[in-house]
C-alpha cells in the first residue's frame, strides 16, 4: 500500500515536472496573457499625445497605440488591452511585481533602470531630449544667451540635473523657479514668473500648443540631453520580450517598407515581389510561429493599429495640435534614428 | 396748592412710547456699530468694500460670461473672441463634456444609473443613522445597503453579496447558540471561525453555482479599474468612515484594557499606523502587497485601498475617542460599577454616550480629513477627480484648462465637507444637556 502511494506520488511529481518543462519552452507571460484574455499595459496617467482618456474613457495616444499593437499581435484584436494608469513613482514596481505585462509610459532608457531595476527595454519608440522655451519678446535665439535667466523647472527630475550641468558647462548664471508639476510650470511660465521653461521637447511642444497665443513663444534649438523613451518588460521572460520587441519592429519595418494600414491587407493577399514584405506579412516563412504567435501577427498590427509613421502622425505629428516634427524620429532612410533589424 | 405754584411744570400723564431714533435701529444702527464706528473703521470698511468690488468685478463676469458649449479649448477661445473680443472668460464647456467622467470615472455610460441608484440608496441608508426623526424602519435599508451597493456598483449576480450577508446571519446565530453552551469568549471565537470558513470557502463556489442555476439580478460586471471620479471618493470615504468608527472604538477601549496583551496590541497598532503617512500605506497597498501575495492573485486594488484607509483612520479615531474617555470624571466609571453593571453594560449605558458626545467635533474632524485624503489615491494611479483633471488636461482638446476644473472639484468637496461640519454642529446643539 505504501509502495503504491509512493509510486503514484512519484508519477504525480513527474507529471508536474513535465508540465513545468512544457511551460518553460514557451513564454510564461504570454500564457498568462492568453489565459487572462487581455494584455495588461501600464500607461501614463495623462501626457498630451502619448496617453490620455477621451470623453468616453477610451485611451488614445502614441504609447497607447503600442499597447494596442501588442494586443493585435497576440490576439488579433487591438481592443484586448487593460490599461493601468501609473505615476512615475509606481511604474517600475507595478512591472516588477507582475501587476502589468508591459510598460509603455514614455520612460527614459537609462543604464540603472535597465540593469539595476532588472527591466528590459525592448526598443526606443520616441527619441526625446530636454529643450528650452522662451517668450519671443525676450529676443533670445540660443540657449547660450540665457545669462541670468529665471528658469521654471520641475523639482526632483533628471531635467533639473541636466539644466544645472548645461549652465555650468557654459558658465552661465541662472535662477531656478522650482515647480511641482507640468500644469504649474505652464501657469508660472505664462504668468511671467520665469523667463524660460525647460522640460522634454515633446512636452514643451504640447504645452506650447495649448497656449492662447503659441506664436508668442519659441522653442530654442538646443537639445541638452538624451531621453530615449521606450516600452519595457521585466527581466526573466525573454520570449515575451521578443514578442513585444518584434511587435514594435514590425511597425517600424512596415513604415520603411511602405506597408500601411490601407495597403497591408491587399499586399498580404496578393503578395509582393519584396521577400521581406512577404515575410513580414506572414506570406513566406514562419516568423510568427517562432514567437509562438499566429503567422499574420504583423499584418494584424499594421491593419488594425497602423505602422510607426501612421501612429506618429495621428497622435503627435505635425497635423495634430501637438505638432511634433519627425526629426530624430524619422526613419533611418530619411536621416532619423528609427531603424528595425531585418525580418528574416 | 402752594407747592404747585413753586414748581413750574408737572407732567400729569405718561408720554406714549416713541419709536427709537432712526440712527439707533435697523440697518443704520448696524452699519454704524459694525462698519463705521470710528474714523479708522470707516476707512477700513471703505477699503474692504473696494477690494471686494475689485475682486468680484473680475470674478463675476469671468464666471457668468463663460462658454458652456464647445468641444475643445481652442473652440472655446474662438467663441469668446467672437463674443467679447478677448478670452478673459471661463470655459465651462469642459464640464459640460466631462462632468460624467468627473463624477463617475470611466463607469460605462449605459450603467451609470446603477451608480446613481446606489448614491440615492446611500442617502436613504444614512438618514436614519443621522436623524432620529426619520422612521426607524429605514434602518433595514441601512443594514442592507453595503451589500446592495457592492452589487449595484460592481455588478454580477446578486448571490455573491447575498451570501456574504448570510454569513453575518450565520455568525450571529452561531454566536447565540454557542454562548448558551459555553463562555462568551469561546462563542465569539467559534462563531468567528464559522463565519470565516463560510466567507472564504463557501461563498465563492456557492454564488457561482447559484448564479448559473438562478441568474436573478445579474447585472453586467464592472471592474474596479473603471471606477473613478467623485464616486471612488465616496466609496472609499464612506467605507472608511463607516468601518473606522467601530474599529476605532474597539481600539480605544482596548488601549484602556487591563489585559496586557490586548493593551499592547492596541497601542502597537495605533502608534504604528499613526507614525506612518497615509501615502506610504497607499503605496504599500498598491505595490508591496503584490510582492507578498502569491503571483496571479488578483486582489482588488480598490479593496486594498479601502482597507488601508480604514486602518489609518481607525487609529486616529481611537485616539479621538480615547480623548473623550479620558475627559469623563472617574466618578462616572465608579457610579457605573456601583450600579452593578458589567463592563459592556456600563460602556453602553454610561460611558460611551458621554464620551462620544464629547468627541463629536474630533470625530467629524477625522471624517472630513479622511474624506479629503481620498484624493491621495491619485498617486497610486486611481483616477479620482484630481487625477481625472490631469487626464482631461492631457487630452489635446483640453490641454491648458485649469481653473474651471479645480473650481468644480473644490465646490464638490466643499459641499460635502461643509454639510458634515454643519451636521456635527447641529448634533452638538441637540445633545447639549450640560450645565451651560
Amino acid at each position: 500500500m505504501n509502495k503504491t502511494a509512493f509510486v503514484s506520488a512519484l508519477a504525480a511529481a513527474g507529471l508536474v515536472a513535465t508540465g513545468a518543462m512544457a511551460q518553460s519552452s514557451g513564454s510564461a507571460t504570454l500564457a498568462a496573457v492568453q489565459e487572462h484574455g487581455a494584455v495588461k499595459c501600464g500607461v501614463n496617467t495623462g501626457t498630451p499625445g502619448f496617453a490620455a482618456p477621451d470623453a468616453d474613457g477610451v485611451w488614445k495616444g502614441f504609447d497607447i497605440d503600442f499597447c494596442r499593437a501588442v494586443a493585435a499581435a497576440v490576439f488579433g484584436d487591438p481592443e484586448k488591452v487593460e490599461y493601468t494608469p501609473l505615476t512615475s513613482a509606481t511604474r517600475f514596481t507595478a512591472l516588477s511585481s507582475g501587476e502589468i505585462d508591459l510598460l509603455a509610459r514614455n520612460t527614459t532608457w537609462t543604464f540603472s533602470r535597465d540593469v539595476d531595476l532588472k527591466l528590459d527595454f525592448v526598443g526606443v519608440n520616441y527619441y526625446d531630449g530636454q529643450g528650452f522655451m522662451v517668450p519671443k519678446d525676450l529676443g533670445v535665439s540660443s540657449a547660450k544667451e540665457l545669462e541670468g535667466a529665471t528658469v521654471c523647472i520641475e523639482t526632483g527630475t533628471t531635467t533639473e540635473l541636466n539644466l544645472a550641468d548645461f549652465f555650468r558647462i557654459n558658465e552661465l548664471d541662472y535662477e531656478p523657479v522650482p515647480v511641482e508639476s507640468f500644469t504649474e510650470a505652464q501657469n508660472q511660465f505664462l504668468a511671467g514668473a520665469c523667463d524660460v521653461y525647460t522640460t522634454d521637447a515633446s512636452a514643451l511642444a504640447a504645452a506650447r500648443s495649448a497656449f492662447e497665443t503659441p506664436g508668442d513663444y519659441v522653442v530654442l534649438p538646443e537639445i541638452i540631453s538624451k531621453e530615449p523613451l521606450g516600452p519595457l518588460v521585466r527581466h526573466g521572460d525573454s520570449e515575451w520580450a521578443d514578442i513585444v520587441r518584434w511587435s514594435f519592429n514590425a511597425m517600424v519595418a512596415a513604415e520603411e517598407l511602405g506597408v500601411t494600414s490601407a495597403n497591408a491587407a491587399e499586399m498580404a493577399e496578393n503578395g509582393t515581389n519584396s521577400p521581406e514584405i512577404n515575410r513580414l506579412l506572414g506570406r513566406e516563412g514562419e516568423l510568427g510561429a517562432m514567437l509562438g504567435l499566429p503567422n499574420d501577427f504583423a499584418l494584424n498590427i499594421i491593419t488594425k493599429v497602423g505602422n510607426y509613421g501612421e501612429s506618429f502622425e495621428a497622435n503627435i505629428g505635425e497635423s495634430t495640435t501637438i505638432g511634433l516634427a519627425r526629426g530624430l524620429n524619422a526613419q533611418w532612410t530619411d536621416g532619423g534614428l528609427i531603424y528595425s533589424p531585418p525580418f528574416r | 396748592m402752594k407747592n404747585s405754584k413753586s414748581v413750574a411744570f408737572v407732567r400729569e400723564g405718561m408720554i406714549d412710547q416713541q419709536p427709537a431714533p432712526a440712527s439707533q435701529i435697523g440697518a443704520v444702527r448696524w452699519l454704524k456699530d459694525n462698519l463705521f464706528s470710528s474714523v479708522l473703521n470707516s476707512i477700513l470698511t471703505i477699503i474692504s468694500l473696494l477690494v471686494i468690488f475689485w475682486v468680484l468685478s473680475g470674478i463675476v463676469p469671468w464666471m457668468f460670461g463663460g462658454v458652456w458649449n464647445a468641444s475643445s479649448l481652442s473652440e472655446c477661445r474662438d467663441i469668446l473672441n467672437e463674443r467679447y473680443g478677448n478670452t478673459h472668460y471661463a470655459c465651462w464647456a469642459v464640464l459640460t463634456e466631462r462632468w460624467q467622467q468627473l463624477l463617475f470615472g470611466f463607469y460605462p455610460a449605459e450603467e451609470i444609473w446603477r451608480a446613481v441608484v446606489a448614491f440615492v440608496l446611500m442617502l436613504v441608508a444614512i438618514a436614519p443613522v443621522l436623524f432620529e426623526s426619520v422612521p426607524r424602519k429605514l434602518l433595514w435599508v441601512t443594514i442592507a445597503f453595503p451589500f446592495l451597493m457592492v452589487w449595484l456598483v460592481w455588478g454580477g449576480p446578486i448571490w455573491g453579496p447575498l451570501l456574504v450577508a448570510l454569513g453575518f446571519v450565520l455568525f450571529y446565530v452561531s454566536y447565540v447558540v454557542l454562548e448558551r453552551k459555553s463562555s462568551t469568549l469561546l462563542a465569539l471565537i467559534g462563531s468567528l471561525v464559522i463565519g470565516l470558513v463560510w466567507w472564504m470557502f463557501c461563498v465563492g463556489p456557492l454564488s457561482e453555482a447559484l448564479g448559473s442555476a438562478l441568474p436573478i439580478g445579474d447585472l453586467e460586471r464592472v471592474e474596479s479599474r473603471v471606477l473613478g471620479g467623485f464616486m471612488i471618493c465616496v466609496i472609499i470615504g464612506l467605507s472608511g468612515i463607516a468601518l473606522s468608527l467601530p474599529i476605532g472604538l474597539i481600539l480605544a477601549l482596548g488601549r484602556q484594557s487591563n489585559l496586557w496583551v490586548v493593551k499592547a496590541i492596541c497601542v502597537g497598532f495605533i502608534e504604528f499606523i499613526r507614525g506612518v503617512p497615509l501615502i506610504t500605506l497607499l503605496f504599500t497597498a498598491s505595490l508591496l502587497l503584490n510582492y507578498f501575495l502569491p503571483p496571479g492573485t488578483a486582489f482588488d486594488l480598490t479593496l486594498r485601498v479601502i482597507i488601508m484607509v480604514t486602518l489609518f483612520s481607525s487609529a486616529y479615531m481611537a485616539e479621538v475617542i480615547r480623548g473623550g474617555l479620558a475627559a469623563l470624571p472617574k466618578g462616572q466609571y465608579e457610579a457605573a460599577d456601583a450600579l452593578g453593571l458589567d463592563y459592556w453594560q456600563s460602556q453602553r449605558l454610561i460611558i460611551m454616550p458621554q464620551a462620544l458626545k464629547i468627541s463629536i467635533p474630533g470625530i467629524v474632524n477625522t471624517f472630513i480629513g479622511l474624506f479629503k485624503d481620498t484624493t491621495l489615491v491619485m498617486f497610486i494611479g486611481i483616477f479620482d477627480m484630481l487625477g481625472l483633471s490631469n487626464a482631461i488636461r492631457a487630452n489635446s482638446a483640453w490641454n491648458g484648462i485649469n481653473w474651471e476644473l479645480y473650481i468644480f472639484i473644490g465646490l464638490v468637496f466643499w459641499i460635502c465637507c461643509f454639510s458634515m461640519s454643519q451636521y456635527s454642529q447641529w448634533l452638538e446643539r441637540k445633545l447639549r444637556t450640560g450645565h451651560h
